[in-house]
């Protein structure tokens, strides 16, 4: 029994897969299926799409980035933040115009991000911040998606702050990971320094609900502030 | 110099020696994402075929950024041995290959013509190989290099312990130490990235490495990979490392977007030196990787590969102990699946030990690559085949701080075990102590951290 526990201290220190033992040098069958199916669900949320269903369930509508697919969009960062004339087009004609804060989603590098932290987030935002007299535009989903079409959308759209939510690069802890990218004025030559990045937030890591809160107020002192990213840590 | 080749019927014309070096990369997705790589397998079997006869001169003559404005080039040209360079100059890469792959050319022959060879002219060579060609070389090049202990060393397989954690819990890390050194695990260094890039974290995890180190009297280093300059400063509050880590890229633009200069490497590397805990004379740790010059817009339309070899160039003037690419890291961008990654790695591997580089590699990969840990395995087994110095040892290759996969401790003890490896001598003698190891392979005591508590 003393042998057990010092190995559990050791265990409950890290999230690191240790105490596992071992067979001949090789891997438990526990351990070995544990790890594939991590692997294979952070894989997985990297290759699914977010099924259309899910869009309609958020109630938002849909456009596409120049990407066909999502070879281009791991391969091609470039395009990954470009839209077509008629896509603008679309998201223009379906969009409220000049909105204080322009919040959207995007698949990103997580497909399953969307369905689990979207709706308690985004109400939680809305609410959050229409309750402070902030008028929030109206959100959509970007399939393809990567955080420099905040650069396009900004402008677009006249948004004076921008707030992507988007998919994280899948880890083996958790598959639905996302960040908020948060810009002010927001354009095509804005420089990286210029986000504020809320990230981690999942149920694993910072819950949605949690999360929103935390982003409701840095958008507000973006806003007061009337920068955001690097800037914006000089005010702390 | 002749830029033109007709192949099966059609006519190839190139511009330049950058433009033949980048058609006649393997097809990596990074180069195509900068716009330079060939239009077709044929344009890059043209590309090859011109590259054959162009002679080391051609190549050295037409670095990847001018010599005026790039520190990087400034260093790999000035560090050239002129007297070696007068007598090979006039080879074409075409005869350099077939030198380097003769029977009759030894691995001390190749690592001396070699420093009279630019990194872009290793790079050059290493288009014409294929990847079997890239392991021949690779293999019969025996580097060493003495921090606390010496790596290198015939059928030394080292590996460095990952012991990463979230937030750089001090009994977290302490955790994944002693699991992996109980699979015998951490010769090349007990090294961990940090989740906070402070002095603070820099000293406190110096401290609980130093300690594990000196309680249980392990032969090995210790190193945590802050930024270069949050290690001179926790060095200046009397604090102790063996290893001086830095990440470098192959430009001085790419370099500065990383917060390095010379004056800082140089005084680093000086100051590690006097102050660090280290015995021997080799002290500093390198990390590099095809990709990241681009990732920072300062490839200057150059193929990765060569400006990863431009880092081995950079590396060699500061005589590391340990150097590797962390070949699956940047991700699908620059190195896209499982056969990119076999082969950024095997050019990675070689062009390192070209430079005369004790070389390593973090056998990794993203989950938005495609690949998965099969391919780690079968990667990790080529390059221990091919006298790769060390690869990574994480907790069933899981990092839980960086969200990617690499080497498990149980993946080092195989390799060596499926081909006849060891560990470096002394820590395989520390090993047999704890009975971790008994007669050359895991022992009774193998996996059981608890015999350290």
């Amino acid at each position: 029994m003393e042998d057990n526990s010092k190995i559990e201290q050791l265990k409950k220190a890290t999230p690191a897969r240790i105490g596992i033992g071992h067979v001949g040098t090789r891997y438990k069958t526990r351990a070995y299926l544990d790890f594939l199916a991590a692997q294979a669900a952070a894989s997985d949320a990297v290759f699914n799409e977010v099924p259309e269903t899910v869009v309609e369930q958020l109630g938002t509508f849909e456009i596409q980035t120049k990407c066909q697919d999502k070879y281009e969009m791991l391969t091609r960062p470039d395009l990954g933040r470009l839209f077509s004339d008629e896509t603008k087009a679309y998201l223009k004609a379906h969009c409220i115009q000049h909105p204080k804060v322009q919040i959207y989603f995007g698949d990103g590098l997580s497909s399953p991000s969307i369905e689990a932290n979207i709706p308690d987030l985004f109400a939680t935002m809305k609410a959050g911040l229409e309750d402070d007299g902030i008028s929030v535009g109206t959100p959509f989903f970007v399939r393809y998606c990567r955080v420099n079409t905040a650069r396009e959308i900004a402008p677009l759209l006249d948004a004076e702050v921008i707030c992507v939510l988007i998919g994280e690069r899948p880890g083996l802890i958790t598959d639905e990971s996302m960040s908020a990218y948060i810009a002010y004025h927001a354009r095509p030559d804005m420089l990286e320094s210029e986000y504020t990045v809320v990230a981690n937030i999942s149920r694993k890591g910072i819950p949605p609900v949690e999360a929103a809160a935390h982003i409701v107020d840095t958008i507000e002192r973006i806003l007061k502030f009337q920068c955001s990213g690097v800037e914006l840590g000089k005010f702390v | 110099m002749y830029l033109q080749t007709i192949l099966l019927g059609r006519t190839y014309q190139f511009q330049t020696v950058k433009e033949v070096l980048a058609k006649a990369s393997e097809v990596k997705s990074g180069d195509s994402l900068a716009g330079i790589a060939a239009g077709d397998k044929l344009e890059r079997v043209a590309a090859k075929t011109v590259l054959a006869e162009l002679l080391v001169s051609d190549i050295r003559n037409h670095p990847a950024v001018p010599y005026e404005e790039d520190f990087v080039t400034r260093i790999i040209q000035d560090d050239v041995d002129e007297k070696i360079y007068e007598k090979i100059k006039n080879w074409t890469i075409a005869e350099l290959r077939e030198w380097m792959l003769s029977s009759e050319t030894t691995g001390e022959q190749i690592l001396e013509v070699c420093r009279g060879l630019t990194s872009e002219v290793i790079a050059a060579v290493m288009k014409l190989m294929g990847n079997l060609d890239l392991m021949m070389v690779s293999s019969r090049l025996h580097i060493t290099a003495t921090c606390n202990t010496t790596i290198g060393g015939k059928d030394i397989f080292a590996s460095r312990l990952q012991p990463n954690h979230p937030i750089d819990d001090i009994k977290g890390v302490a955790a994944s130490t002693l699991e992996g050194l109980s699979y015998g695990i951490g010769d090349a260094v007990l090294g961990l990235n940090p989740a906070v890039d402070t002095v603070d974290s820099t000293v406190a995890i110096w401290k609980l490495l130093g300690d594990i180190r000196d309680r249980y009297e392990i032969p090995t280093q210790t190193c945590v990979l802050s930024h270069i300059t949050t290690q001179m400063k926790a060095l200046q509050t009397g604090a102790k490392a063996d290893l001086c880590f830095q990440s470098l890229a192959g430009s001085q633009k790419a370099c500065e977007a990383f917060g390095i200069s010379p004056d800082i490497l140089g005084e680093a590397y000086d100051m590690f030196l006097r102050d660090g805990s280290a015995k021997g004379k080799n002290v500093m740790y390198f990390e590099t990787g095809q990709g990241s010059e681009l990732s920072s817009g300062a490839n200057f339309n150059t193929d990765q590969g060569v400006m990863e070899c431009r880092c081995y160039g950079l590396a060699r003037h500061y005589h590391p102990f340990l150097v590797n690419t962390v070949v699956g890291f940047m991700g699908p961008e620059y190195v896209y699946d499982t056969k990119q990654l076999i082969r950024a790695a095997l050019e990675d591997v070689c062009g390192g030990h070209l430079h005369g580089l004790p070389m390593g590699c973090d056998v990794c990969y993203t989950n938005h690559m495609l690949t998965d840990q099969n391919d780690v395995e079968s990667l990790a087994t080529l390059l221990a085949a091919t006298g790769c110095h060390y690869v990574m040892g994480l907790p069933q290759g899981d990092d839980v701080m960086l969200m990617y996969q690499s080497t498990g401790f149980h993946d080092v003890a195989a390799l060596r075990e499926l081909l006849h490896k060891h560990p470096i001598p002394e820590f395989e003698k520390w090993l047999e102590k704890w009975q971790i190891y008994e007669n050359g392979k895991l022992g009774r005591n193998a996996g059981n951290p608890e015999i350290f508590l």
